[in-house]
């Protein structure tokens, strides 16, 4: 057969001697192009993301990338629901951190308001924030490596993130779509002993992560499907606004805890992860170590958390109790206009950032006065690194760029809003 | 240590540390580019976390590179762009830039005044990292920028009517399309 293909390629040049293989060894398919559709329903795409790739072959020549299919219209819902009600729509932004949401969307709403948050309402935030971190980061690891073959690796990370997320169920009544912070407090305070499971969680999480790194970080597979793909440079990283973990695989030293500290977390200690290489590898190196750091940070604040109060004493936005409202006249009218008509909020505006699981998570909140926000902007950090995923992927294998959607953890969610 | 980083101190904080630079880069500015800064709005009188300056629609290009080279003010990061509907009285749109720099923790807010129908010019030039995020101004807002690459819808339908963060959209209605939008061919040249 090979002599016959040579033999067609002599007579079709008309150069004796001149052999089809010889020619370019990696262009097989001469000028053919294949154009693929992938997604937006598709198991390697992770949401319903949508990406249409020119194949050369294996290699992605040129590729453009959709999103928009869970739209929800958060921004314009954000405009026509009370300051309280909007809570629960910030649960399905980034679902794997909905926690975060929560906390970023109550601190700017208090930004607005001026209001001062109880020590033990920050500290349960603290650690509800980094629980949440520790969840998002074992997600993205684990199916990153779900994508390329590793599945047992993923099983180990989901045995604690479904502790975690009993943990998170002890905390609010619910796993996944949690509604936990209240403008100016929590809606529960943690159970008794809530701490002590929180930290023996901790102590088990440790031991799995270190199991983990030994698994796959030494894995020569692991090592072939993810060094050097998929990298972006640190200037690209900076002309991209790529933030969080993603940011800090390529070098780029920011940390919105450690630069910008809200809360409490000029209190605690904790070390910020920087890579050089900015591939998929480094990525999953700085995800791995910043769940030991997250684990750090809830073991502090488990230590600082004392007894006290979980909401702030102003009757603007304290939902009255229970028992005041079956039993006054005065509570019952206040906690009908809590939730019929909501509070005000003064005219201002104010933007805060936060840094969440994938990075820098921000709620633009315009208030002119009254119950309903004038503007409510959310700034997700995924649509920045999904829009990096046609520059990371062209040129690259179109294998490697499932390999590198799991490695940036666009979440569909809050790419959508 | 004492514990008193609250999170609503964070308004003054800012004001205190950040005051006087915020100060001087907007003089500077003012300096560099008679006419570009219409006004500026101080944390001190308005209810605002950062100051927010008022650019001229066609100088906003010029401030914005200022802004990331020099030394001395380094927003080199573009934390998102925005826009508000701020009805016709105001000139309607208020296109908003979020800046920050990493180096040394600032941010800034700039706003340019556009009415229905007047066209931005394009960041995409300064970051490539504005192109969604102008997208989708366009898509939601109806406010285009010239110079940009792509300018196409991004959340919604490319066949959609309408943009649905104006204030005078309404909030119900549906325009459903059975399939999805076919594949551009011209994106993939």
């Amino acid at each position: 057969m090979a002599q016959m293909n040579d033999k067609i390629s002599e007579l079709q040049t008309g150069i004796p001697g001149h052999y089809a293989l010889e020619h370019d060894p990696d262009d097989l398919w001469g000028e053919s192009r294949v154009i693929v559709n992938i997604g937006p329903t598709h198991p390697a795409m992770h949401g319903a993301l949508r990406m249409v790739a020119k194949l050369n072959g294996e290699t992605i020549e040129k590729s453009y990338c959709e999103f928009g299919y869970t739209h929800r219209a958060k921004e314009k819902l954000g405009e026509n629901r009370t300051y309280h009600q909007f809570i629960v729509y910030t649960d399905r932004l980034n679902y794997c951190s909905a926690l975060t949401n929560n906390v970023t969307y109550a601190m700017s709403i208090e930004r607005l308001m001026g209001l001062e948050v109880p020590e033990r309402a920050i500290w349960l935030r603290m650690i509800s924030v980094e629980l949440a971190r520790v969840i998002d980061h074992l997600i993205c690891i684990g199916i990153s490596a779900v994508d390329l073959g590793a599945f047992s690796f993923f099983l180990y990370g989901f045995q604690q993130r479904e502790e975690a997320y009993s943990l998170i169920e002890a905390l609010c009544g619910a796993r996944l779509t949690t509604s936990y912070t209240r403008i100016g407090g929590l809606a529960n305070d943690a159970p008794d002993g809530w701490e002590r499971q929180v930290k023996e969680w901790v102590k088990k999480t440790r031991k799995v992560i270190d199991e983990m790194d030994e698994l796959l970080t030494g894995n020569r597979i692991w090592h072939q499907r993810t060094v050097g793909v998929g990298a972006i440079s640190k200037e690209d990283c900076l002309r991209y606004s790529f933030t969080g973990p993603n940011a800090r695989a390529s070098g780029l030293d920011v940390d919105l805890r450690r630069d910008s500290p809200t809360m409490f977390y000029r209190d605690v200690e904790f070390d910020v992860p920087v890579a050089q290489n900015g591939d998929v590898f480094d990525r999953y190196l700085i995800r791995l170590e910043e769940i030991r750091q997250s684990l750090n940070i809830i073991t502090q604040c488990c230590e600082k958390l004392k007894k006290g109060p979980i909401w702030v004493e102003d009757k603007r936005v304290r939902i009255p109790d229970k028992d005041v409202v079956h039993n006054t006249m005065e509570g019952l009218i206040h906690h009908f206009k809590f939730f019929m008509t909501g509070f005000d909020v003064p005219a201002g505006e104010a933007y805060t950032p936060f840094e969440a699981s994938n990075g820098e998570l921000g709620f633009y909140v315009v208030s002119k006065g009254g119950p309903y926000a004038h503007r409510m902007r959310i700034r997700g950090p995924s649509v920045f690194h999904y829009q990096a995923l046609s520059k990371m992927a062209d040129g690259g294998k179109i294998g490697d760029m499932v390999a590198i959607l799991g490695s940036i953890n666009v979440i569909a969610g809050e790419l959508d809003r | 240590m004492d514990i008193r980083t609250r999170v609503s101190t964070i308004y003054g904080d800012q004001i205190e540390r950040f005051g006087a630079q915020w100060k001087a880069q907007v003089e500077e500015l003012r300096a560099a580019h008679p006419g570009a800064v219409e006004s500026v709005l101080w944390p001190e009188s308005y209810p605002t976390d950062v100051p927010i300056v008022f650019v001229t629609r066609d100088q906003i290009l010029t401030v914005l590179t200022q802004l990331r080279d020099n030394p001395g003010m380094e927003y080199n990061f573009l934390s998102d762009i925005t826009a508000t509907d701020e009805g016709d009285e105001h000139g309607r749109f208020h296109v908003v830039y979020h800046l920050f720099s990493p180096k040394n923790g600032w941010r800034l807010r700039l706003k340019v005044r556009v009415s229905e129908g007047q066209e931005v010019p394009s960041a995409t030039a300064v970051w490539p990292a504005a192109n969604w995020v102008e997208r989708e101004v366009w898509d939601m807002f109806g406010v285009k920028f010239s110079g940009h690459p792509d300018l196409r819808r991004i959340l919604m339908d490319q066949r959609w009517v309408g943009h649905p963060l104006r204030k005078d959209y309404p909030l119900r209605g549906y325009q459903l399309f059975p399939d999805p939008a076919p594949v551009d061919q011209s994106l993939l040249e």
